[in-house]
């Protein structure tokens, strides 16, 4: 069986669909990731040591297992605990959740790094603790791990693809189920090699911009 | 939590901890192996090699390890490559990561200070003998930690291979979730022993890092 990329056409809509659902569900879980990350960090550093320890118990039990493993847990986790999701919203908590973690590890050492003088000096002024923790610490460690958070986001693009096997009918699975009527896997699959990269290429392009402008009002 | 169950069903768990094991090892030698050829093509004379090592980086690592690993499996035959997927994972994985390492190893090399080579050369060192004695060895004490969190990463990846049905500890976890519907223990068993092995090998590597560190 020789190659005969001539059948994608006929398929360009469901990759294209595809496409924005992969889309979708990268900005989503990025979102999520970035808000969370901060918060987990915030808990990991200031929470009561009740919610200290087991919190990081669970981010180090979070950071040393595959994501794949996690998504299984999600997924399956919450039909167990009757909440019926459906499987892009699963495949959102289990991307985001998972590279919230990560950021969160970025966030915790930025926000150690920030001078102390910093706090001191809102305290003086007399914002509480939690505005000068939102106010002017979180701002100033956030904006220093920009890039590396971008490296996260880029690596939760490719992770993504993970869950067509949930059922999230994005980019990968797309490409299956032109699969399962064509039988011409190296084509479709090459074909999506080709969009994720496009779409790769992109996310790099808004993520240079980013740190362009926050790495401008230093 | 039923812990009756997770007493039953861990051995199972454990035969699949072994292949996780050897996927590990052997994609992160495969890994290795390719970065080691990525770098120098990446740092070659030559334009050619150069623009080979940087096209086989940039297609690695701009598109999703699963899709690689499906194009190599299920697409493999339509352009005769026949291969089983232990094989499939273990070739896919190991080139995947190998683009990775290429960077990681270029960095290391790259970073070496200039004035160490210029200093070699007009000692009457050969290009190859200022390679071999003066930038390499930097070179690896400064990769190492680098190529830790590249391997650390890959023992993660290799659940990947549980899409394409080879019967590791993800793929084990799957289908114990699937026939006892107790995702949580089986989460917690696997996860142990991830846990486990990933923490293993920090410490060989940290042990490593330590010794080049010593000299």
């Amino acid at each position: 069986m020789g190659l005969d990329f001539t059948v994608i056409p006929s398929y360009a809509d469901a990759l294209l669909l595809g496409v924005l659902w992969t889309i979708a569900i990268t900005v989503s879980s990025a979102v999520l990731s970035f808000f969370g990350g901060i918060m987990f960090a915030v808990i990991a550093l200031y929470a009561p040591l009740v919610i200290r320890l087991p919190f990081r118990f669970f981010a180090w039990l979070f950071m040393g297992t595959p994501l794949l493993l996690q998504l299984f847990l999600i997924y399956f986790g919450l039909v167990e605990l009757g909440i019926d999701l459906p499987a892009f919203v699963a495949g959102v908590i289990g991307l985001g959740l998972h590279f919230a973690v990560y950021n969160s590890e970025l966030i915790q050492t930025a926000i150690v790094a920030v001078d102390k003088g910093q706090m001191e000096a809102a305290r003086t002024l007399g914002l509480s603790r939690p505005q000068a923790l939102i106010k002017v610490v979180i701002p100033q460690a956030v904006r220093d791990v920009i890039p590396p958070i971008g490296n996260n986001m880029i690596a939760l693009l490719k992770d993504s693809a993970l869950v067509s096997v949930i059922g999230v009918t994005e980019l990968t699975l797309s490409a299956q189920l032109a699969i399962g009527r064509t039988y011409r896997p190296f084509e479709f699959y090459a074909a999506a090699a080709v969009l994720y990269y496009i779409i790769n290429l992109g996310m790099e392009a808004v993520l240079r911009r980013i740190e362009r402008r926050t790495q401008l009002s230093r | 939590m039923d812990i009756d169950l997770m007493l039953r069903v861990y051995p199972y768990f454990l035969e699949a901890a072994w292949v996780t094991i050897q996927l590990s090892v052997l994609t992160i030698i495969l890994g290795l192996i390719c970065g080691m050829l990525g770098a120098a093509g990446r740092l070659s004379r030559f334009a050619l090699l150069r623009f080979l090592a940087a096209a086989y980086v940039s297609f690695f690592r701009g598109t999703p390890a699963l899709i690689q690993i499906f194009l190599l499996y299920f697409g493999g035959p339509q352009v005769g490559i026949q291969l089983d997927a232990f094989e499939a994972g273990v070739i896919g994985l190991g080139v995947n990561i190998g683009a990775y390492m290429t960077e990681t190893m270029r960095g290391a090399i790259i970073s070496i200070d200039k004035g160490q080579i210029e200093a070699a050369r007009t000692l009457g060192l050969s290009r190859f003998e200022t390679f071999r004695k003066v930038t390499l060895p930097q070179a690896l004490r400064l990769m190492i930690r680098p190529l830790g969190v590249n391997i650390n990463a890959q023992i993660k990846g290799t659940a990947l291979v549980a899409a394409i049905s080879v019967v590791e500890l993800t793929y084990t976890a799957q289908r114990y979730i699937g026939s006892t519907y107790k995702p949580f223990e089986m989460f917690l068993i696997a996860g142990i022993l991830y846990l486990i092995i990933i923490t293993a090998s920090g410490k060989v590597i940290s042990y490593l890092d330590r010794r080049v560190r010593l000299q």
